[in-house]
């Protein structure tokens, strides 16, 4: 079906998702962690605009303090502590090339068609716009974790962490409008706690290894050597 | 149902009382007595249930049912157990310069805080809320991993947080999966996610998301379970961390994890009417065991060796409930709780030898029955137990599970013999050394209180004899409830 043919609500959200996914290629192929962070605040605040177009077109007022919440924590918060860590850890002018960035960038494309094919069995029960929005939602997720194993900083753990969160929060407004405020508190509390916990954590790390290079926590073996 | 709110609010008046109070030398003590209060409650609780049958709170929040009641006393009382061996231990570790102030208050405050998490993952009726409750004990136990702050020990919470915290995140996005099926059969509203709800309505939902939806799920919960190739954090965390810790992961936090994957489950198969979830949970299952018991024998350190070990029995229990009959639903429930008690008790002579010995590589671990001769048998009875020997409670569970394929199953049952010998053979080939044998120079015996380690084991001796009236009802009922039928 022809995109001019549907409503602006769904046009619209149709866009961000599409961008949404955007910004997670844009992270994955990311060589400098402020940018990649930067990146990162983007995609909260795409997140934000759908929170907020959802609660208008569906009169549904407990998105509005959704969408609050994520612009202070995943807009705000979280980008700014990380930025915080990289300009003290000095890494801002590191270049950090990725060893095999094709393969990365392919790998994410695959993965992107991946969602679609897990997704299509529920083709026929539901229309274009939630098939398109849980798919995105859930390559999100999985190029978060992509994300995570191709790069070995400490931070860029934590964005593909956060990323994933915003995956599955985007899943959650789009296809069922938002899940209860219960639940939704609950998550933001979650997902608050875990960023600064990832702050005592960096500290820790740091006085630790002193880097925030993963690849060195490596003490620990399945089996003896 | 009151009993159900004041056991929530104790561990919630734990955390902040010890947050603020901070470190005293009666903290353990007072730590003690919360736990026993707790346990108070459920008791309570259990009595309420076992008189009136399933509760529902007024706003359908909390559900306590024959399923998840034993598994709240339980819960209780490992965690009163624990903190009975913790509060001693952690003065100790205190002498020897390991800990400060600072750090036992955040154990002590974090020790309610993961409780709370627990009671709350069980209690809790909304299946979103249970989602919240079980990231927030990853978070809570997350900084006593690395309590220590040795490099080992924040490697170890580091791959904590982020496995448990990914593998997690899948869970979420297969309750929102459940979520979207439910919102679609519409006049649910808000109560969409509580569970006593989707199961009435179980078979409106739309099996195909359903099936999607359950892949997440056990996938999500299966990190927490500690389900080979997810489980690398599980012998990290519990090696690294403060051995009480060990105790309650290993006893509790693996248990309530598979609780929420085998609620999902009956939500599921109530929809698809197939056997797929039970499929999945079953091959999941069968790989953790396998691979496990071979991991068993390349164990240098004690308390890996029993993390190890601690995955092998969840895999069981996971096959046991992925084949889903009255008899193997029946068993898996006894094993759960005979699992959790014995390994608890285990841990806590774990750390006394441990203590003991000032190391946790068994190599250097040796004679212990001459130098205490309590904590050299509390392992090797411990280890006994363990590794399925009768009379003990974990021979019945596993002899049913046995059973209950044999009957489904038949071509498994080898596999699962093999691994009960293989498991065996690892535990004693590094057991043995330890328990027996001359004392080494100058191993002098430690301050150990092995109440908890006697009571647990006489616990699991008896369930391994008699399983009491009460609680074979329970465990009768929570049969029906998840397989359909009653078992024998």
């Amino acid at each position: 079906m022809a995109l001019s043919t549907m409503d602006i609500y769904t046009q619209a959200i149709l866009s961000t998702a599409a961008l949404i996914g955007l910004t997670s290629f844009l992270m994955l192929g990311q060589s400098r962690l402020l940018r990649m962070i930067f990146v990162f605040g983007l995609q909260g605040l795409l997140l934000t605009i759908t929170t907020v177009l959802v609660a208008y077109s569906t009169d549904n007022h407990h998105l509005y303090i959704s969408a609050g919440l994520t612009l202070a924590l995943k807009v705000v918060f979280i980008p700014w502590m990380l930025r915080r860590e990289v300009i003290t850890m000095n890494m801002h002018r590191d270049v950090q090339a990725l060893t095999n960035k094709t393969t990365i960038m392919l790998g994410g494309a695959s993965l992107m068609v991946f969602s679609y094919y897990v997704l299509h069995p529920i083709v026929h029960t539901t229309t274009a716009v939630m098939l398109n929005a849980l798919a995105v939602s859930l390559s999100v997720v999985l190029l978060g974790m992509l994300l995570m194993i191709a790069h070995r900083q400490a931070i860029a753990h934590v964005v593909g962490f956060m990323s994933i969160e915003n995956g599955l929060f985007f899943a959650a407004i789009v296809a069922t409008n938002g899940m209860p405020m219960v639940v939704e508190l609950g998550v933001a509390f979650d997902v608050l706690v875990a960023a600064v916990l990832f702050g005592i954590f960096f500290l820790h790390i740091r006085t630790s290894i002193d880097s925030l290079d993963v690849d060195l926590l490596n003490r620990l073996h399945e089996v003896d050597k | 149902m009151i009993a159900a709110y004041f056991l929530l609010s104790i561990p919630l008046f734990g955390i902040i009382f010890f947050a603020f109070a901070g470190h005293k030398a009666d903290t353990g003590l007072i730590n003690i007595r919360l736990n026993a209060v707790s346990l108070l409650a459920t008791l309570w609780l259990a009595v309420n249930v076992l008189n009136g049958g399933t509760l529902l709170s007024a706003q359908k929040a909390f559900l306590v049912d024959p399923f998840n009641v034993y598994l709240i006393v339980l819960t209780a009382f490992v965690g009163l157990t624990t903190s009975i061996f913790s509060s001693p231990y952690m003065a100790h570790e205190k002498e020897l310069g390991k800990l400060n102030d600072a750090r036992l208050k955040l154990y002590y405050s974090m020790y309610q805080g993961f409780m709370l998490a627990m009671y709350l993952v069980l209690t809790t009726n909304n299946i979103g809320v249970m989602w919240v409750a079980m990231e927030g004990a990853t978070l809570a136990t997350v900084l006593l991993v690395s309590l220590y702050r040795t490099p080992e020990s924040i490697e170890a919470a580091w791959k904590y947080f982020i496995l448990c915290g990914v593998g997690i995140a899948q869970a979420l996005f297969g309750t929102i999966l459940l979520y979207y099926a439910a919102v679609q059969i519409g006049d649910l509203g808000d109560s969409a996610l509580l569970w006593s709800v989707l199961f009435e309505h179980a078979d409106q939902l739309n099996p195909e998301i359903l099936e999607i939806a359950f892949v997440f799920l056990l996938i999500g919960y299966g990190t927490k379970i500690g389900l080979v190739p997810l489980h690398n954090w599980l012998p990290d965390a519990h090696s690294e961390g403060p051995t009480p810790m060990s105790a309650i992961l290993s006893g509790l936090l693996l248990n309530d994890a598979l609780y929420a994957v085998v609620r999902n489950k009956m939500l599921v198969d109530g929809a698809t009417h197939s056997l797929i979830a039970g499929h999945l949970m079953m091959g999941f299952g069968l790989l953790s065991f396998l691979v496990a018991v071979l991991f068993l024998h390349r164990q240098k350190d004690i308390k890996r060796l029993f993390s190890y070990s601690s995955i092998e029995h969840m895999g069981l229990m996971t096959f046991a409930f992925g084949i889903g009959g009255p008899m193997a639903t029946f068993a898996a429930l006894l094993h759960m709780t005979v699992h959790s008690l014995t390994k608890s008790a285990i841990f806590v002579t774990v750390g006394h030898a441990a203590q003991l010995a000032g190391t946790q590589n068994m190599s250097k671990i040796r004679g212990l029955i001459k130098t205490q001769p309590r904590i050299g048998w509390g392992l090797l009875i411990g280890t006994v137990a363990i590794a399925g020997f009768p009379p003990f409670g974990v021979f019945t569970s596993e002899f049913l599970v046995l059973l209950a394929t044999m009957h489904s199953y038949p071509w498994l049952t080898p596999l699962l013999l093999l691994g009960i010998g293989i498991a065996f053979a690892g535990l004693f080939r590094h057991i043995q050394p330890m328990v027996y044998g001359d004392r080494p120079e100058g191993q002098m015996p430690v301050k150990a209180n092995l109440l908890p380690v006697m009571i647990h084991l006489a616990l699991v001796l008896w369930l391994g004899l008699a399983i009491p009236g009460f609680l074979a009802d329970w465990f009768s009922e929570a049969t029906v409830l998840i397989s359909g039928s009653a078992p024998l």
